[in-house]
Formats: structure tokens, C-alpha cells, sequence
């Protein structure tokens, strides 16, 4: 493929740390044709982003260096390049756009005029025709009013639009190649969305090629033309985006695509690997996923796999020339027989309502001037009502900013709430306080979405697990046996208590939180987002863990997500939240298999897919979601519903209520 | 069992001896704690941290040896007398430099010099009054002739001393040698290999080369200093050598003392008022933005002005000299930290601003946890780097503070030997012709020398806690 625009060929980025050499890209070689996309998947830590840097040539000096291998763009190797030369190649030829749209703008300097600084630097334009040019390019990435956003400063547009102001500033130098490091995993879904929608769009009117970085299947599988599965620093796979999705050949593709989360799962535990990514400072003797891969057998522990050529990619495994040793999916349908009877049990059980949330309201005061008058209310909150059964998990969904954590953290009683009440086996917790709280505390507790927060970094982990049972005086006999059983129902071995948490990978933390709260014996679980922090793997390990845990102990959960597929496949109930209140409530069968409101609706069409097979519809939702200070009049989702009729925007919808305990807040249903 | 001395702490002592209790017991805790041993054990590689660890163990040995105080037993003519002391207090130091403090000439004399430096009438032995100027009293008095046999004798002393320093030097370093080869197992050989090498995990050669140097300049200095002045000496005819070394617990005690006031004030404040907020906060930011609108200097001046009132209405309320300088010394301490913890409360309000919201203390409050747990064992842990860091940065600060305030008048009590006192001194005695430039001399080196070996052991330690500079 000599036509291809891009050709890396074994490419070696190597780190020199206290640790030795991290071997952080080992080995990289792949083509990226013109115009099409390529895409680069893996879990963190793997080298996708330092292959990106590499290719930039903006490796962190002086720690990191490219060994050996050829970068050639157009033919031209990169590598021998000095920096002078490379300077003028980046930002015209070759652009980048990262993760974190927030830190990527300078914040004192006005949007357009950090544009038109690039323009001006590339293509030699002079200011006049810079500025011009800047609110074309504006407007080409869908950003309304572009006129009078130029002189705005980063602060005052939202996440998704800095993302936009990002990639036009990629597009001022007419790049033919666009390296998109995950540039939506820190965006919401509708965002992401219409972001994806913007590149694809984009690529269609210039032919430009782009390398998409990024972790999530889903995107993958709805941009992509080509996929490279990196893994440990080199890629053990590449394919074309159709083949790739109906027959993934290395086992750890394999393992990827059936640990995601969804509705077919439903009841079962999910597909995981095992353990973590094998640290980079060392020399591989065979394959690298080896100790993770259910398949392996000697010759993987003793031979490094050579790379297999098929049709429309290849794959770096011994199973290619030994089909046969394939393992079964044995190991599953246990688990799932296992699973399917605990969770069955729990379903008879009579059920009792354990936690019901009723009107709750969290209005957190804007104070102005000397005296700190109230002028204003930020209503994060704004009459949210629930309940809880034991043993069952409700879901909390909605994307950032609409007041999901807010309500988590009222029904533990960190933040008082401003009205409405909560009540955990009839007592109304807002009513206690002192002490009184704190002998309840024990029934309710929290998992945290960052696990590297959520831990306090000088206390040993004994000392962490112990600290709720010392000041809830919870018994737990004597001697530390407890301690060592519950690390073990969570999975880790008893020495982990003499241990500090740094000594801990993401997922092995995350567990660590988990016994923390089991420790003091809970009835209801509110989770944080437990699994968004983590890696597609280590997710399915904290989901299996949770699920067990549940119905072992009849635990209820509040899951506040955003992730609709973990849902999908984890809760009983789900609950749809924009801007404070929640729109739609029901089951989840009902809830995602039947929406009823718009921003459901919409939601849910912009979940990216895997299942290429299945075409859906995406329902475009424009503008982001508007300030809890001011929100606007009428229902809170009309400036952006599609279906909006007049009477939205007059007032607020009243619940209406379907068959089979669901309920919405839409004029679209107030009729009926 | 009785002793022939009677043991006399000063206020500032029990403040040592309870600040090195709490630094001794600090290393303890941390010893035993992995992850706060590492960023000490960076520290122990950087051979110009170590270096300048060596100079100021130094300092710090000949402080703590000044702060041992006691008072000697007065010979009696039988044993029915009641027991007698000396009024004086001496220090451990003084012992040991018995004979510098006792060599007192009549006044100025130059380094080395052998003649006074001001001419005097002199009575001959037939009753001839002649203005020269007359030989010391002890300054090269061993000398027949000074001017010739002057050279060769500091030539003589300065080799002798310096071969028998370097064999010394050599010795220890096999000894030290032989001990790290016995606890890393390797042999003599090798292990000497790699410390001149400069392989070794603590930076050993330059630890070696620091204390030999030291060795030889102080093996030097102490025969010298037998013979001549090696400083010089004063107007009262002090031997300079003698006061500076004198200035050294001064130093210290202002640089450490007053930190040791400030901290509490600090992190109790700094603390309070980020994890409480609300008015707590609003009361204490209001303190310490008065507090900081107040010009330092004045305030010091006003506070030690009136001690200076107290101290001279009550004279009897103080037993010694020693005494009442010292009380003037603690109380500029306690001046000085009352205006200096205002920088640091700041920070820590702030650090504990982002901490309580950290989700490890959002987990504590949910476990039930009670609020002073969650500051001693939530906050205060992880803001102490910021702590340490700030103690050590502010530690060369305040000891030049001390040199500035008593140049204005307003610092230590003139009757206290210190550096800032020298410096005062130097300002008439660099008016004179010809110009007396010794003890401006000794005080610069010494002090210099504290304040940069302090400024690059801060900035290692620095370097080691700051977590943007990990992992390099």
C-alpha cells in the first residue's frame, strides 16, 4: 500500500525513569490511507497516545526518545527531521486535537483571536483576511453566531463548544492528516455525538485522513474504517472496521468486545479479563497478553508471536497458525448459571421499599458584594423524587451538570437539601443530626467515581477499612479475621492491608473503596459513577463485583451514571435527570426498550453502537444544557427538544403515567 | 553523687531540647512509613543536599553544645561553708573554648597579628615612655620575633596540621568505607570503588569530601587559634573567632525557635478555616489581613521596646545577664513568629480548601468519622509537605532577619553576642582609619556559609516533596 498517507514502520518510543526503560511503543508499524479513518483502540497505558505524540514528534523530552523506526508522511521520513522543519509540518500537515478541551485554550486570549494566530503563523495570512477566515472556519464547525463568539474567551463557552474551537484551530492549517486523541471521552454523549457527526462531516468535504484515538468501542465502530487493537506497547491486531466487529481474531479484541456492558447480559456475569496491563519496563520473553488470555498455552510464554497477514488486516498471535488451541467459552456459561440463580432468589423475596426520596430540592445561594447578599439561586436540584427497594439497583442517568451527584450527596446528608425530605426505612433523615446521623450513617453509604481520590494516600489500607468500623463501633468480634475476609470477597489478597494505596492500580482501588463501605455493613450503596474512571476490563471486573455483592447481601443501589450501556445491563430502574429534575422514571426494560421523552429519546439514539449491523437514527439535539441558575421558562429541555410545541415553552409539564410503572414529564403525553 | 556544677537551663534550652525531641521524634514516625521515607531518600542522593547537611550538622552541633548551661562551684575554704556557685553561666561551648574566651588582649588587634593594633605609650624598663605598638598578650606571644619568625611559624603550624588533618581524613574514610561494605555486603574494594565513584544510593562522596575539608579547615583553625587570633579581636580585646562562634546558637535559635511558635499558629488557623469555613473562615482572614497590613519591622520595634521598659522597671526579676538576654531572646522569637505565620496559614487554608473536598474526606464523613479525626488524620498528614517545605525555605530568612533587626536596634539584647550584634559594631569600626574589617569579616562567612548550606538543603527538600518534580 504505497499509496497510504501515513506509514509508520516499527516505531520505538522508549522512557528512561527510576524503573528502568518503559518501553512505552515497542514495535508500532501501520498504514493510514488518504482520507479514510484510522483507528487506534486500547485500554490506558497501552501507547495510544504516545504513538500520536510520536508522530508529532512532541514526545516529553528528555525522559522519553523515538529509538528506531521510520515515520515517513507522504514518503518523507519524519524522524531525521529537526525540530525547525517540524515546527512547519505541524499545525499545516499534520494536526492534533486532545482529550481535555478545557486546559487545551489558553484562557486569556479570545477564541477567534487564538484561531486567527494560527492562521496567521501557517498560512501567512494578513490579520484582516486571518479574522475573516477565523469566523469561517467558526462556522464550518457548527458554532452558531460565529461573529460574535470570536471575541469571546474560552471561559464563557461550554466544553463541547471549546472542543469545536479546538478542531477549527486543527483545520486553519488545512491539515491532511488530523489526530483526534479521545476527543470526546470527556464530553456527554449528545455532545459527543454531534462531535463525531462534525469529523465525519468534515472528512467527507476535505479528504483529509484522521488517526482516532480513543477507548471506547462504540466510537470505533460508528467513525472508523480501520482498527489497530494496541495492547502492551505494540498492536496485536489490525482490521477492516466490518470484519473487525463480526470476527475480532486476537483474543484480547475478543475479550474487549464482549466485556461492554448491554441488555443481552442482562442477568449474567460479564465476560473479563483478568488482571491488569503488564508494566512496560521490561523484556517480553513471549506474548504479551499471555497471562491474561484464556487461550494460552506454552508456546505463548516461550515465543514472542509473529505478526499473520489475512485479507483485510492480521493479527500478532499463535492462534493463527494453531486455530485449534482457541479456548472454549466454558468458563462463562458456569458463571452464568451461577448468577442467573442468585439473582432469581433475590426477585422472590417479598420487596420493601428501603429509601424514598420525595420533592428534593438543593438550591446552593449565589452571595454578592461586601456583605454577601443572596442574589440568586443555583438550583441543582429541583424536586427530585424516587424510591428504592431492597436489594435493587436504580439508576440515576443524565449528562454532566444536571444535579445527579447533587442528589447523592444530599441522601447521604453531605450537603443539607433546601426542601423536600429523605427517608431510609421511614426515618427522614434531613430531621436527624449530630450524633443521631451518625449511629444511621452505617446503613448508607458511597463509592466514589475516582479511585485514586477517593483513598486517603498516608494511612494503610487496614487503617482505611478499619476507620468506619471504629467510629460507627460496628462489631465485628475479635482480631482481624473479618479484615482479611472481606479483602478477599473483594477480591484481594489479606496482605493488602499492610499496603499503602498508591500501591494500587485503578481497579484494585476501586475494590478497596468497595470493602471500605462493606465494612460497615450497608443496606443501600450510592455509586458515583464507580466504573467511569476505569478501563473497559477492569469495569466488567467492578460490575461482576458489585452484582455478586448484591445479591449476596441484598444490597440496594443508587447507580448515578452516564453511561447508558452499564444501565442497561446493571440496573432495575432507571431515572432520567436534566437540569435538576427528573423527566422520565420507569423500569428499565420499559424506560430504554420504549422512551418516551425526547431527551430520552435523544439520549439514547446518541449512544455510539457497536453492533454495526444495527443502523440507527441519531435524534440531534443542538445547544448545550442551559444554567441551573436561570433555567428556562416553561419545560427545561424545550430551547433544544425537536418535538417542542408552544405550550412548552408557557410551563412545566405534569407527570403523565403508562402501564407498568412508568411515568414522564411531556406535553407530548398530557393529553392522552 | 554530686557535681561540681549546677545545671542551668535557659528558657531558650528547654525550647531546643523540646524542638529536638520533636524532630527526633518526627524521624522516628517517618522511618517507620515507607512512603515518607522516599522523598528523604532522594534528598540523601543529591551530593550538594548532603553536602550542605554536613555543614549545617556542623552548625547544628555547635548550637546544641552552646545550649547545655551551667554554672560552676565556687571553691570553698571548708567544707561547712553553704554551697557557693558562679554567678556567670556558662555554656559546654565555653568549656571547650576556654581558652579563646580567656585570651582577652586590651582592645583591637588584626587576624594573626602579633602587635596590637593601636600605638601605646609604653613605659621601658629605665622609665622612658615611648608611643609603639606593643606586643599582645597572647597573640603569637611565643614568638621572640615577630617579624621574622612569623611566616615560617604559620607555614609550620598550617602543614602540620593540615598532613595529620589529611591522614585523619583518611582513616575515617576507610572506617566508613569498611562499615557500608559490611552492610551491603560487598567487598572493601569494590564498595571503595563506588563511593569514589560516586555510585553509591546516598551520595557518600561528597559527604566524605564535605567532612574532610571540614576536618582539616577545623584542625587548622584550633591550633591556630591557640597561638595567634585567628578573627583577630574586638574592641574589648575578645578574640572574634570566639563571638562568632558564639553568633551560631543565636542564629539558630532565632531561625528555628521562632518556627516552632509560628507553626502552631499556622496550621491551627490555616486549617480551621479552610475545613470549617463560614465565619471561622472569615474571622481568621480577617486577623491575618490586619496582622500582614501591619509593617513588620514596627511592630517589632513597638514589642520589643516594651519588654525593654519591663525588663528594666523589674532588674531583679533576673538573675543573670545571661538571663535577661536570653528572655529578650525568646520574646523576639515569639515576635517574629507572631508575624511570620501569616504566609503559611494562607497556603494551608488553601491546600485544605481542595482537600475537604477530596472524595477520601467526603468517604470519612459518610464512615461516621468526627471532625478532629478527619483534620489530624485526613488534613494534616497531607498538607505537611507543604509545611516542612515552608519551615526549612523560612529557616535562612529569619537568621538574616536577626542580623537586620539588631542592626536597626531593635533585635537581640546588646549585651548577647550574635552576628546581628557584630554587624552593629563593624559600622563604627569601618568609619575608623585604618579600617577594622575583621569582625564584619567573621560574621559574613559564618553567616553566609549557615544561610547557603541552609538555602541548598531547602531547595533539595523542596525538589523532593513537590509532586510536580516526582519521578524524575
Amino acid at each position: 500500500m504505497s499509496q497510504g498517507l501515513l506509514q509508520i514502520k516499527d516505531l520505538k518510543t522508549w522512557f528512561t525513569t527510576d524503573g528502568g526503560v518503559v518501553r512505552a511503543v515497542d514495535g508500532v508499524s501501520f498504514d493510514i490511507p488518504r482520507g479514510k479513518t484510522f483507528a487506534l483502540v486500547g485500554e490506558s497505558g497501552c501507547g495510544k497516545s504516545m504513538t500520536a505524540l510520536s508522530i508529532m514528534k512532541l514526545v516529553p523530552q528528555p525522559a522519553g526518545r523515538i529509538v528506531s523506526g521510520q515515520i515517513l508522511l507522504d514518503g518523507e521520513d519524519l524522524c531525521p527531521l529537526p525540530e525547525v522543519a517540524m515546527r512547519g509540518l505541524r499545525g499545516n500537515r499534520i494536526s492534533m486535537i486532545f482529550q481535555e478541551p478545557m486546559t487545551s485554550l489558553n484562557p486569556v486570549i479570545t477564541v477567534g483571536d487564538q484561531i486567527r494566530e494560527t492562521l496567521e503563523y501557517h498560512i501567512k495570512l494578513d490579520p484582516k483576511a486571518a479574522k475573516t477566515r477565523a469566523i469561517e472556519l467558526l462556522a464550518l464547525v457548527g458554532i452558531p453566531d460565529p461573529q460574535e463568539r470570536y471575541d469571546e474567551y474560552p471561559h464563557q463557552i461550554s466544553g463541547g463548544m471549546k472542543q469545536r474551537v479546538m478542531i477549527a484551530m486543527a483545520l486553519s492549517g488545512e491539515p491532511d492528516l488530523l489526530i483526534a486523541d479521545e476527543p470526546t471521552t470527556a464530553l456527554d454523549v449528545t455532545i459527543q455525538a454531534q462531535i463525531l457527526d462534525l469529523l465525519r462531516r468534515l472528512q467527507k468535504e476535505r479528504g483529509m485522513a484522521i488517526l482516532l484515538i480513543t477507548h471506547d468501542l462504540g466510537v470505533v465502530a460508528e467513525t472508523a474504517d480501520q482498527v489497530a487493537v494496541m495492547y502492551a506497547g505494540e498492536i496485536v491486531e489490525t482490521a477492516e472496521r466490518t470484519a473487525f466487529f463480526a470476527n475480532p481474531r486476537h483474543p484480547y479484541s475478543q475479550k474487549l468486545l464482549s466485556s461492554l456492558p448491554g441488555n443481552k447480559q442482562r442477568g449474567e456475569a460479564l465476560e473479563m479479563i483478568r488482571g491488569t496491563v503488564p508494566a512496560l519496563n521490561r523484556v517480553f520473553q513471549g506474548c504479551r497478553f499471555a497471562n491474561r488470555c484464556d487461550s494460552a498455552w506454552e508456546r505463548c510464554e516461550q515465543e514472542v508471536p509473529q505478526w499473520a497477514t489475512f485479507e483485510t488486516g492480521g493479527v500478532r498471535c499463535h492462534l493463527a497458525e494453531n486455530p485449534e488451541k482457541a479456548a472454549k467459552p466454558l468458563i462463562k456459561q458456569v458463571l452464568v448459571s451461577a448468577q442467573g440463580e442468585a439473582v432469581s432468589s433475590v426477585s422472590e423475596n417479598e420487596q420493601q421499599e428501603l429509601l424514598r426520596v420525595s420533592d428534593l430540592k438543593v438550591h446552593f445561594p449565589i452571595q454578592k458584594g461586601l456583605f454577601k447578599r443572596v442574589v440568586g439561586h443555583v438550583k441543582a436540584v429541583d424536586g427530585v423524587s424516587l424510591a428504592i427497594k431492597q436489594g435493587k439497583t436504580v439508576a440515576l442517568v443524565g449528562e454532566s451538570g444536571c444535579g445527579k451527584t447533587t442528589v447523592g450527596k444530599a441522601i447521604l446528608q453531605l450537603i443539607s437539601q433546601t426542601a423536600g425530605s429523605v427517608s431510609l426505612e421511614g426515618t427522614d433523615l434531613s430531621t436527624l443530626s449530630g450524633e443521631s446521623l451518625r449511629k444511621r450513617r452505617s446503613d448508607f453509604q458511597i463509592i466514589f467515581q475516582d479511585p485514586y481520590s477517593s483513598l486517603n494516600p498516608r494511612m494503610l489500607v487496614g487503617d482505611i477499612l478499619k476507620e468506619g468500623v471504629k467510629a460507627l463501633k460496628i462489631d465485628h468480634g475479635e482480631g482481624e479475621t473479618w479484615l482479611d475476609q472481606l479483602l478477599e470477597q473483594v477480591g484481594l489478597s489479606p496482605d493488602a492491608k499492610h499496603r499503602y494505596p498508591h500501591e494500587f492500580s485503578g481497579g484494585q482501588r476501586q475494590r478497596i473503596c468497595i470493602a471500605r463501605v462493606l465494612a460497615v455493613q450497608p443496606k443501600l450503596i450510592v455509586c458515583d459513577e464507580p466504573t467511569s474512571a476505569l478501563d473497559v476490563s477492569v469495569q466488567a471486573q467492578v460490575l461482576n463485583l458489585l452484582k455478586q455483592l448484591q445479591s449476596k447481601y441484598r444490597l440496594a443501589y443508587l447507580f448515578i451514571t452516564h453511561d447508558l450501556s452499564v444501565v442497561n445491563y446493571f440496573a432495575d430502574e432507571v431515572a432520567v435527570m436534566y437540569l435538576g429534575r427528573i423527566v422520565e422514571y420507569g423500569s428499565v426494560e420499559s424506560v430504554l426498550g420504549n422512551p418516551k421523552h425526547p431527551y430520552t429519546r435523544a439520549l439514547l439514539s446518541a449512544v455510539p453502537q457497536v453492533d454495526p449491523e444495527k443502523k440507527r437514527k441519531i435524534i440531534r439535539i443542538e445547544g448545550d444544557l442551559p444554567s441551573p441558575v436561570n433555567p428556562p421558562k416553561g419545560c427545561y429541555f424545550h430551547p433544544r427538544c425537536p418535538q417542542a410545541m408552544p405550550v412548552c415553552r408557557e410551563e412545566y409539564p405534569t407527570l403523565s403515567r403508562f402501564d407498568g410503572h412508568h411515568e414522564t414529564s411531556c406535553f407530548l403525553y398530557t393529553g392522552e | 553523687m554530686s557535681f561540681p556544677f549546677q545545671f542551668e537551663p535557659l528558657w531558650t534550652d528547654w525550647l531546643i531540647y523540646l524542638l529536638l525531641v520533636l524532630v527526633l521524634g518526627f524521624f522516628l514516625y517517618v522511618s517507620g512509613k515507607e512512603h515518607l521515607c522516599a522523598p528523604w531518600r532522594q534528598i540523601r542522593r543529591r551530593p550538594l543536599a548532603m553536602s550542605a547537611l554536613v555543614l549545617l550538622g556542623c552548625y547544628i552541633s555547635i548550637g546544641l553544645m552552646d545550649s547545655v548551661h551551667f554554672r560552676k562551684e565556687l571553691p570553698r575554704a571548708d567544707t561547712r561553708q553553704e554551697l557557693q556557685y558562679d554567678p556567670e553561666v556558662l555554656s559546654l561551648l565555653d568549656v571547650v573554648l576556654e581558652r579563646l574566651k580567656n585570651n582577652v588582649e586590651r582592645t583591637y588587634s588584626a587576624p594573626f597579628a602579633a602587635y596590637a593594633f593601636n600605638k601605646e605609650m609604653v613605659e621601658g624598663p629605665d622609665g622612658t615612655k615611648t608611643r609603639v605598638y606593643p606586643r599582645l598578650k597572647y597573640g603569637g606571644a611565643h614568638l621572640t620575633n615577630p617579624d621574622t619568625e612569623r611566616g615560617p611559624d604559620l607555614l609550620l603550624l598550617v602543614g602540620e596540621r593540615a598532613i595529620f588533618g589529611l591522614v585523619i581524613v583518611v582513616l575515617f574514610s576507610a572506617l566508613v568505607i569498611l562499615i557500608l561494605s559490611q552492610k551491603h555486603q560487598t567487598p572493601p574494594g569494590e564498595m571503595a570503588r563506588k563511593v569514589f565513584r560516586g555510585e553509591t544510593e546516598t551520595a557518600w562522596r561528597a559527604i566524605l569530601f564535605t567532612l574532610g575539608l571540614l576536618f582539616i579547615l577545623v584542625g587548622i583553625a584550633a591550633s591556630l587559634s591557640v597561638k595567634y587570633h585567628l578573627f583577630g579581636t574586638d574592641k574589648v580585646g575578645q578574640d572574634v573567632l570566639y563571638l562568632a562562634l558564639k553568633g551560631i546558637r543565636t542564629g539558630l535559635v532565632i531561625g528555628t525557635l521562632t518556627t516552632l511558635v509560628m507553626l502552631p499558629f499556622a496550621i491551627f488557623l490555616g486549617i480551621s478555616a479552610g475545613f470549617f469555613r463560614g465565619k471561622v473562615d472569615d474571622a481568621i482572614q480577617y486577623l491575618y489581613t490586619t496582622l500582614s497590613s501591619i509593617p513588620g519591622v514596627l511592630l517589632i520595634a513597638a514589642s520589643v521596646l516594651i519588654l525593654q521598659v519591663y525588663m528594666d522597671k523589674n532588674a531583679d526579676a533576673f538573675a543573670s545577664v545571661t538571663e535577661r538576654a536570653d528572655i529578650r531572646l525568646l520574646f523576639l522569637c515569639l515576635i517574629l513568629g507572631m508575624t511570620s505565620w501569616i504566609g503559611l496559614c494562607r497556603m494551608l487554608r488553601g491546600e485544605t480548601l481542595k482537600l475537604r473536598e477530596m472524595e477520601y474526606v467526603q468517604a470519612a464523613k459518610t464512615l461516621g468519622v468526627g471532625n478532629q479525626r478527619i483534620i489530624t488524620h485526613y488534613i494534616l498528614p497531607n498538607v505537611m509537605h507543604l509545611v516542612l517545605i515552608a519551615v526549612v525555605l523560612d529557616f535562612s530568612g529569619l537568621v538574616l532577619a536577626e542580623a537586620v533587626l539588631s542592626y536597626v536596634g531593635v533585635g537581640v539584647d546588646p549585651a548577647m553576642i550574635s552576628w546581628g550584634n557584630m554587624i552593629n559594631s563593624a559600622r563604627l569600626e569601618l568609619a575608623r582609619e585604618p579600617v577594622v574589617w575583621w569582625s564584619l569579616s567573621a560574621a559574613f562567612v559564618f553567616m553566609f556559609v549557615l544561610v547557603l548550606a541552609a538555602n541548598v538543603f531547602s531547595d533539595a527538600v523542596r525538589d523532593a516533596f513537590d509532586p510536580r518534580l516526582r519521578g524524575r
